[in-house]
């Protein structure tokens, strides 16, 4: 099954692409996180390809599912449910865990402005709505209709057993700019979502377990 | 500060690097006095680990004096002598908290943590020293470290005691100790051993510590084997002897109760399967050489424990899974939980129960280090162990 995987992975055009974005690592090694990320695309979390099935509607400013990328992960975290929700409802602050989100202004109840980094250095804007909020349990966000990449995300929090602290499950839904030739090349500066939800739950996790986010870095301008 | 950084196959050398500064809240800053070279830090040497960028400050076994200490670790202070585990641990996570530190789920940076879930599925913790795969954090083979998550890892150590004498707790004591406690002996054990570095060494003596009655060690180098000699081991030299019938002699027929395979294949570890044809060309050279691995597996009796220190990054071919399974044989494994073992092995060496010095070969400043490397690669026999001083 693994080789299958990654003979099929060599021979598709945008696993080489894929690697250029960690050019610095082993050209084998980047290879198969390349195929590794690729597959993910093709085959989303089973968790998330139900949230397709199911046809959910969350706005009017919701991406089309037909064009649409969408990426789930489920994280556990060692912390209840109630303090994890209450600091993802504080939108404010999820630029402290979400990397490539630059700043959120919070306008009112529902609504908040997002800048966000795109490829290439680029940045935009666009205006988010919260379309379910449940303490505790679920908050979910849409992008209103003029954005410039339609987005959605839904973040669920569940007791996980045997005191392990909270499933945490994301599901982001976006149309990615530009159609497939943007996913390309959003992929290759790695501001792929699929990555990114991986990473920015990754870090939201190290926040809320440790009370920091893990750097490598040996000064603070590097980090 | 001055540091030893690797620049490729066979290339390392000693530069100045900007001094670390503390960068999260329960980081601190070590002024390092004794650090070590491991046999894995060859691996990276020989350009065998990928994920390695040019300018990495190698060096994962490390000690030293506290000089700086972030806001967030309120239980080290400045002037403390720590001793600081090769794996970085949170201490939080759901893995840290069942003790099974080397696989911390946090420790590792988002960005770096990729690689190893794509390649194992899961994560792993994030090591000093050791390749981007773990972090890419910056090791110890320098003058200063920063020390992340340090109010889990670093262990004071008294005045007492010599840097010589505690400075293996950073790494090879833990993992020798480890080693044998994935052997799960019982009165009346043999265990075998295969390879006698540094971790083979201290698991000849963590087993015969755990009452196990004999203690057979298998290599090839003369120096080695006379150390594994001293330490009360029997000895198999496997360049003169067919090591599973001397085995079978030494055990009346049944076999070794336990086998420790602290050879480890990095080197063809890390063949990904999407370079087959490198993979392969990499396994033949490998067969051409005994397999630590397939022939402690073979010669275990059956019921019998594999315990696995030696460091594997990725597949290998020809594992012989029927031995395992029609033996019925357990196999335990994983980078060493060094937090865990800490104080107890600490315990020992001040109750002169474990002698840590006797296979420090060399002892050299950390300027020379890039001579210290070769002598270790080139020289195996008699560059058991190197111990840099700053």
């Amino acid at each position: 099954m693994f080789s299958h995987r990654h003979a099929r992975g060599l021979h598709h055009p945008t696993a080489k692409q894929g690697g250029i974005g960690l050019l610095a690592l082993l050209a084998g090694a980047a290879a198969v996180w390349a195929v590794g990320s690729l597959i993910s695309d093709i085959k989303p979390s089973d968790s998330a390809r139900k949230e397709r099935q199911k046809g959910r509607r969350i706005g009017s400013g919701a991406p089309d599912e037909a064009k649409s990328a969408v990426v789930g992960r489920t994280v556990t975290i060692h912390r209840p449910k109630a303090e994890l929700y209450d600091a993802w409802r504080d939108f404010a602050r999820l630029p402290e865990f979400l990397e490539n989100v630059e700043s959120i202004a919070v306008l009112d109840e529902t609504r908040s402005r997002w800048t966000v980094t795109g490829p290439a250095g680029t940045s935009f804007e666009f205006f988010s709505v919260i379309t379910e909020d449940r303490p505790g349990e679920v908050i979910a966000w849409t992008s209103e209709p003029d954005a410039d990449v339609r987005n959605s995300g839904r973040v669920e929090f569940r007791d996980a057993p045997g005191g392990r602290g909270t499933e945490v499950k994301a599901t982001i839904a976006y149309e990615p700019p530009g159609g497939p030739l943007g996913q390309i090349f959003a992929k290759m500066l790695q501001r792929e979502p699929g990555l990114q939800v991986r990473r920015d739950l990754k870090r939201f996790k190290q926040l809320m377990e440790t009370g920091e986010i893990a750097v490598a870095a040996s000064r603070r301008a590097e980090s | 500060m001055r540091a030893l950084t690797w620049h490729g196959k066979r290339d390392v050398r000693v530069e100045t690097l900007p001094d670390p500064e503390i960068v999260n809240p329960r980081d601190i800053i070590v002024r390092v006095t004794s650090t070590a070279i491991c046999g894995s830090d060859l691996h990276l040497y020989h350009g065998m680990i990928p994920a390695m960028m040019p300018g990495d400050v190698l060096g994962h076994e490390f000690m030293g004096e506290v000089v700086e200490v972030g806001r967030g670790n309120t239980s080290l202070k400045k002037g403390d002598r720590v001793v600081v585990p090769f794996v970085i641990a949170c201490g939080a996570c759901f893995h840290c908290r069942k003790l099974q530190y080397s696989s911390c789920e946090n420790s590792n940076p988002a960005d770096t943590a990729d690689l190893p879930e794509t390649v194992y599925g899961h994560q792993t913790a994030g090591l000093f020293g050791y390749s981007h795969l773990t972090g890419g954090y910056a090791g110890g083979q320098a003058e200063l470290v920063r020390v992340p998550y340090s109010d889990v890892g670093p262990i004071v150590v008294p005045e007492d005691l010599t840097d010589d004498e505690v400075l293996f707790l950073s790494d090879i004591l833990p993992t020798g100790w480890m080693a044998a406690e994935n052997c799960q002996i019982e009165e009346g054990d043999t265990v075998a051993v295969w390879g006698c570095g540094p971790v083979g060494l201290f698991a000849i003596q963590s087993a015969l510590l755990m009452g196990a009655s004999q203690v057979i060690a298998i290599d090839h180098m003369p120096t080695r084997l006379e150390l594994a000699q001293r330490l009360g081991a029997k000895v198999i030299d496997f360049s003169s002897a067919d090591v599973y019938s001397a085995l079978l002699d030494m055990t009346g027929g049944i076999g070794p109760d336990a086998v420790i395979d602290a050879v480890g294949m990095e080197s063809h570890g890390f063949a990904f399967d999407n370079i087959v044809d490198y993979a392969k060309q990499m396994l033949m050279l490998e067969s051409d050489r005994p397999s630590a691995l397939r022939q402690a597996i073979f010669a275990c009796r059956a019921g019998g424990r594999v315990s696995i220190p030696g460091v594997y990054g990725g597949f290998v071919d020809k594992f012989p899974i029927g031995a395992v399974m029609e033996k019925g044989l357990t196999i335990r494994s994983g980078q060493t939980h060094v937090q865990k073992y800490l104080p107890r092995l600490l315990d020992m060496i001040r109750e002169k129960k474990i002698d840590t010095t006797f296979l420090i070969s060399h002892r050299m400043p950390l300027e020379d280090a890039a001579e210290a490397y070769r002598m270790f690669s080139d020289e195996p026999d008699t560059t058991t162990k190197v111990v840099l001083k700053t």
